[in-house]
């Protein structure tokens, strides 16, 4: 039997007193503003002394955070779009009638990077399939450029460039053709088109395998195809239905280097679906909480985790089973959030300090694989709120 | 603010989010972002300044070269169902026919009728199947969300169908007239029956399968339309029951097939088949049509 390492070293380099060589460091503390315009500043490493702990594609796109945002580039307002309920057949029960974008408002705004986040099934596509004019809201606005989508859907083609979560289109083209072709289908030129596509593909480090067909490559590479076909033929607003997944940490970081270059440049906005809360948290100006169809909240990361300031995340992971013949842990578990092994408690901070006292010593430390105190994340946001994010929210 | 206990890698990765001090954080996005969740009348500053200018539309001839050269392309990839299984199915029934019948107009419409199968494979079957699939997987939303106009799609593909049956069909011809003894002279009418027929029967393959409700219905579809081309367009008419004459009569195919198998006479009467291929042409343009109908329809849902 192992318990956890004593000399572990606790740490704590709690946001009201960052460390001292960290102050010492103004730049390197992640995206301040007195850092050149255009320059993207990389968070630091920890220090935990590991080699490389920090994946190189969490880059801060902290470019424009630094810019006046000003003007709104998309409004949506009061939107509702309800599925009809389908009859049950032999084989498939009946489903009732879903609403799955109910009544919802947003502002994007010039230069931002916005988030949809929410779980599987939240109604985020729904709500981008409405603002690239593919599905027609039952009722409510969209303006994209002072442009009514909901009255002029064709319109949406010509203002925002669109990833979608299906290549079915591009499959059998190569990257290069895929990318050549969706410029010219945006009104590009042979030659325009053209260019753009070596500067794209060279930009994304796409060149190489420009000569093979998507349906060849690995998911992740496959999906930065299609991000570039996405890039090619500019448009003022770019909408990403989860970009990065499947991606490897060096292609999500020239997917956010690629975004944030055309942001500076160009003053693009980017409005971007994701269920992943760590990518939401480390690129998004300011991000939307999407529930059941509903907008549950809309602020910064940073805005949104201070609602829930006042707790701390712990995290325990027990080596075989939780030893609940000890009292203090059995005490625990009535907060916990318990999936196998792992237990999850979101709790106040002498509540948090305590109960880490209580698993660190005597009987229950034995039985202790792994623990983690934390700020909390959007994830505890999101749980906060009264989200279900049991299901579908991804920590990668 | 972080206390770990042993490090794993995700905790590793999400400590980049708190490790950083809070107010290097805060500072510059708080001062632009307030958080609300917007409303139709606020910040309209852009709608004052009017709307903004709109991306060029892509024209319907570079678009449909774009989309036909990339279709062309996916020959590449997908060389043995789009090439090579009409033209061994084709080639198939003629053997197998060849100890059935003895020359004659039973051997011209065997060797008519397989050459125009592979047009009703390729451009019937698959491009049915093709978008079938593309509707069915959301490969519509690619087209749907890039200014091109939809008869640009719809030509596109059709056209780099009915190309992919050029090889297949001619293969066929000329393999059953040395086969069957036929004669190769007026074979060159092959030039206008495989665009034409191609034409005809693209069209129903792309608008059955942009209407068919699911995928596996566009399938059976395409399916379908194949086999009536197969058994009404090999099998001589002369021998075939009334009803399936007039079923005959309104397969598009049919009228590719009595052109073809019209040149084989010594002297053919070029306005006959002249007349099958004018057939040809109409619903060609008129499926292409309702092709393009449906492919708008399918692409807003």
């Amino acid at each position: 039997m192992y318990g956890p390492r004593p000399n572990t070293p606790l740490r704590r380099t709690g946001r009201p007193r960052p460390p001292a060589d960290r102050r010492a460091r103004p730049g390197a503390g992640g995206p301040v503003s007195d850092r050149p315009g255009g320059a993207r500043p990389v968070w630091p490493r920890a220090q935990s002394g590991a080699s490389d702990p920090v994946p190189s594609y969490l880059v801060s796109t902290g470019t424009a955070q630094a810019q006046p945002a000003t003007g709104t580039v998309c409004a949506v307002h009061d939107l509702v779009k309800t599925y009809p309920a389908a009859r049950g057949r032999r084989g498939a029960p009946a489903t009732p009638e879903v609403r799955a974008t109910d009544g919802i408002c947003l502002d994007v705004r010039r230069g931002e990077i916005f988030g949809l986040l929410g779980p599987n099934g939240a109604g985020k596509s729904t709500l981008v399939r409405q603002l690239t004019g593919l599905m027609r809201p039952d009722s409510g606005g969209v303006t994209v450029l002072g442009h009514d989508l909901v009255r002029h859907p064709e319109r949406a083609s010509r203002l925002i460039g669109y990833l979608g979560q299906e290549s079915t289109a591009l499959d059998e083209l190569t990257v290069s053709l895929a990318a050549e072709t969706t410029g010219r289908l945006r009104g590009l030129t042979a030659a325009d088109a053209r260019a753009e596509r070596d500067a794209v593909l060279g930009e994304l480090g796409l060149t190489e395998i420009a000569g093979r067909p998507l349906k060849k490559l690995s998911g992740g590479q496959r999906r930065l195809a299609c991000f570039a076909a996405a890039l090619v033929g500019e448009r003022p607003l770019l909408v990403l239905d989860e970009p990065t997944t499947g991606m490897d940490p060096v292609a999500r970081r020239a997917v956010w280097a690629a975004v944030d270059r055309r942001r500076a440049e160009r003053g693009t906005t980017v409005l971007l679906v994701t269920h992943n809360v760590i990518e939401a948290e480390t690129v998004l100006d300011r991000v939307a909480v999407i529930e059941r169809g509903k907008v549950i909240a809309c602020d910064t990361p940073n805005g949104l985790k201070e609602r829930v300031a006042g707790e701390v995340r712990v995290e325990l992971v027990w080596r075989d089973r939780a030893p609940l013949d000890v009292p203090e842990v059995a005490a625990l578990r009535a907060s916990a959030r318990e999936s196998g092994r792992r237990w999850v408690l979101r709790l106040g901070p002498d509540e948090a300090r305590a109960a880490v006292a209580a698993v660190t010593g005597g009987a229950a430390f034995a039985a202790l694989d792994d623990f983690t105190l934390a700020t909390p994340s959007l994830e505890d946001v999101y749980l906060a709120l009264g989200g279900d994010a049991t299901k579908g929210l991804v920590k990668s | 603010m972080r206390v770990r206990g042993r490090a794993g890698i995700e905790q590793e990765q999400r400590q980049v989010t708190s490790i950083v001090p809070g107010h290097a954080v805060t500072g510059p996005v708080r001062a632009t972002a307030d958080g609300r969740t917007g409303t139709p009348g606020d910040a309209t500053a852009e709608e004052e300044a009017g709307p903004a200018p709109l991306a060029p539309r892509a024209r319907v001839f570079p678009s449909l070269a774009a989309v036909y050269r990339a279709q062309l392309s996916r020959a590449r990839v997908a060389r043995i169902p789009l090439l090579f299984v009409a033209t061994f199915q084709s080639v198939g029934i003629m053997v197998l026919m060849r100890g059935v019948v003895d020359g004659g107009s039973e051997a011209r419409a065997v060797v008519a009728g397989s050459s125009v199968l592979v047009v009703a494979f390729v451009a019937l079957n698959l491009l049915a199947q093709y978008f079938g699939q593309l509707r069915a997987g959301g490969g519509l939303d690619h087209y749907a969300t890039l200014p091109v106009p939809p008869a640009a799609v719809v030509l596109g593909s059709a056209g780099a169908y009915a190309s992919f049956t050029v090889p297949g069909t001619i293969v066929t011809a000329v393999a059953g007239s040395v086969l069957f003894g036929l004669p190769l002279t007026h074979l060159w009418v092959l030039v206008a029956v495989i665009p034409l027929s191609g034409a005809a029967l693209s069209g129903l393959g792309a608008a059955l399968g942009l209407l068919a409700p699911r995928q596996e219905l566009a399938t059976l579809l395409g399916q379908l339309g194949m086999s009536a081309a197969l058994l009404l367009g090999v099998l001589p008419a002369d021998r075939l029951p009334a009803p399936m004459g007039w079923a005959r009569d309104l397969l598009p195919s049919t009228y590719g097939v009595e052109a073809l198998s019209r040149s084989f006479d010594a002297h053919p009467d070029w306005a006959v088949v002249a007349l099958d291929l004018a057939v040809c042409a109409v619903v060609g343009v008129l499926s292409l049509a309702v092709a393009t109908w449906a492919y708008r329809r399918a692409a807003v849902r």
